[in-house]
């Protein structure tokens, strides 16, 4: 594994408040939202000249908004015309693909500052189409006619995981909760709330239309009842992660010029990326993901960290399994350990490596061109220290990880960050 | 057996219309494919055939699904009424999803992995009469 040519750091990191946005803002109005976020985080400042090409990471504009070619469309809404503007696309890893092209083109000495970013919006179409175009992800040919949708193949990893393992749904209804917790201490989050609140309100609606009051015993009993229908068994609603409309942009540079930017950059001292077959069942294995373990091992070897080293890590929680099998694929836990870790709390955010502080993409939202780069985001504010609200970590975070990854595993990037 | 149609996703296809599951046997390795490869991802041979499968195997893995696909909707499936996806291992070793049908759909802790199935092809009548074959799996 080859070592980057030359050090590259990030020197600001923005992102627009994720949600149910259009028609109120559509992509290049979260776009710009998520630039200026990211320039205002960019100590000493940083304007369009002194970027030299804009990656943007986008899963599928073209189903979703009828619209394709966003890199020159983006660049040009902040001024970088005519500078190279590209769209990357690994599903819904695709803002991590532009984020480690970005990397590899400021290493090889080409680029010395780029500017990378995600985007999505996904509530213009119904849900059956947002389903439909997310399932365009896993395999049209072989997949989809078998009835594969997006929650249908993560469910079935927890199947395999669940007999495999003795992995239960009380297991995975842990994560929702944590999620819920810190994504309600995030003010750019999709959902603000934590279960005990959602419930709450549940239960009001419920006293307003006459009905019935529920009697949950507390999160989890609720997490278990009629009120959380099942989408695709063993995997229910609050197992999902959102339907989002959302942007985030993040700069990097080279160790030359960093420092006439801020005196804190963090550094990318490990990138790593893996592929799979398309197909959950072409892949031999299902209960982990083999792209994920490979991007693991190239960032590890980069960095020269290991798995122990990490203190803080954002995990691609499109479903709570996913986050499960993430823990394990990173090397955090033994297969099939991870379930009793969460148990014993040691992924919440006071916990002893706490995992998705900013909510995950079950409580941020997950806009799935944009998670990648909003992962980012959230670690150099940890990094920083400036978390919003009782979100940051009560220890100083000088290693920290993040793992973004597309389809149902077929692509992964993991990336190491250092102060 | 062995035929002498190209390997090309079109023609495993027609082969599903026709309600055959055909996969791939690599000469040189030995190896089994499905669907079909033209190139043995295990040593890189080129020298493929067609073989027809047994379509006997098990459940690696399922899901319930209550919010399906438009083509699952247009099936008529529901929330009320789960339609179940299947990862099943073949008995020859390739695995393959397909619609796990004679099972009770609305009770996802009774279907088992590791349960033996059999192959069974699926009809859907579309828009204009015509027939549509997809791969289906049921318990033995």
């Amino acid at each position: 594994m080859g070592k980057l040519a030359r050090k590259v750091a990030i020197i600001g990191a923005g992102m627009c408040k994720f949600g149910r946005n259009f028609p109120l803002k559509r992509n290049p109005d979260m776009w710009v939202d998520a630039w200026i976020d990211a320039v205002n985080r960019v100590d000493n400042g940083i304007e369009p000249k002194d970027i030299d090409a804009c990656y943007v990471g986008n899963y599928s504009s073209d189903l979703f908004n009828h619209q394709g070619h966003l890199g020159p469309q983006m660049a040009n809404l902040v001024g970088l015309t005519p500078k190279p503007a590209a769209r990357f696309e690994g599903a819904c890893a695709s803002s991590g693909v532009a984020f480690r092209q970005g990397i590899l083109a400021i290493a090889s000495g080409v680029h010395d500052i780029v500017a990378i970013s995600g985007v999505e919006c996904m509530t213009e179409v119904s849900t059956t189409l947002v389903t439909d175009t997310l399932a365009t992800a896993s395999d049209n040919l072989f997949e989809y006619p078998a009835g594969a949708t997006f929650p249908g193949l993560y469910a079935a990893a927890a199947s395999a995981h669940f007999h495999k393992y003795g992995t239960t749904h009380d297991d995975l209804k842990r994560i929702a909760i944590k999620n819920h917790e810190n994504g309600k201490e995030n003010p750019y989050a999709q959902m603000q709330q934590s279960l005990k609140e959602i419930m709450a309100s549940k239960i009001k609606k419920f006293e307003s239309q006459g009905r019935d009051i529920p009697d949950w015993k507390d999160e989890m009993d609720f997490l278990g009842s009629s009120s959380n229908p099942m989408i695709a068994s063993p995997l229910r609603l609050f197992d999902c992660s959102l339907v989002t409309d959302g942007a985030a942009c993040v700069f990097l540079a080279a160790e030359d010029v960093a420092k006439k930017y801020t005196d804190t950059p963090i550094w990318i001292t490990g990138s790593g990326q893996g592929s799979a077959a398309l197909s959950l069942h072409d892949r031999g294995e299902i209960t982990g993901f083999i792209a994920a373990r490979e991007a693991a091992r190239q960032a590890y070897e980069m960095s020269g960290l290991g798995p122990k080293d990490i203190q803080i890590a954002e995990v691609h929680d499109c479903f709570t399994i996913a986050e499960l099998i993430a823990l394990e694929d990173l090397g955090f836990y033994e297969k099939g350990k991870a379930a009793e870790a969460i148990k014993n709390g040691e992924t919440k955010r006071d916990g002893i490596r706490p995992i998705n502080t900013s909510g995950g993409l079950k409580s941020k939202g997950h806009p799935v061109g944009a998670t990648g780069a909003a992962m980012a985001v959230e670690t150099f504010k940890q990094m920083r220290g400036i978390a919003e609200r009782n979100r940051q970590v009560k220890f100083d975070v000088e290693k920290a990880l993040t793992h973004n990854l597309g389809g149902s595993g077929a692509t992964c990037v993991v990336t190491i960050y250092e102060k | 057996m062995p035929e002498e149609k190209e390997i090309t996703v079109q023609n495993y296809l027609d082969y599903i219309n026709n309600k055959k599951l055909m996969g791939s046997k690599c000469k040189k390795c030995g190896t089994f494919d499905v669907p079909p490869r033209k190139l043995c991802i295990k040593c890189n041979s080129t020298d493929m055939e067609w073989v027809e499968m047994s379509g006997k195997g098990k459940i690696a893995a399922f899901s319930c699904i209550g919010v399906g696909t438009s083509f699952m909707v247009n099936k008529g499936y529901s929330m009320k009424k789960p339609y179940c996806f299947s990862v099943i291992e073949l008995n020859e070793g390739p695995m393959i999803s397909g619609q796990l049908v004679g099972v009770d759909e609305t009770k996802p802790d009774d279907i088992k992995i590791n349960t033996p199935v059999q192959v069974t092809f699926l009809e859907t009548e579309l828009q204009g009469g015509e027939i549509r074959v997809d791969l289906g799996f049921e318990p033995v």
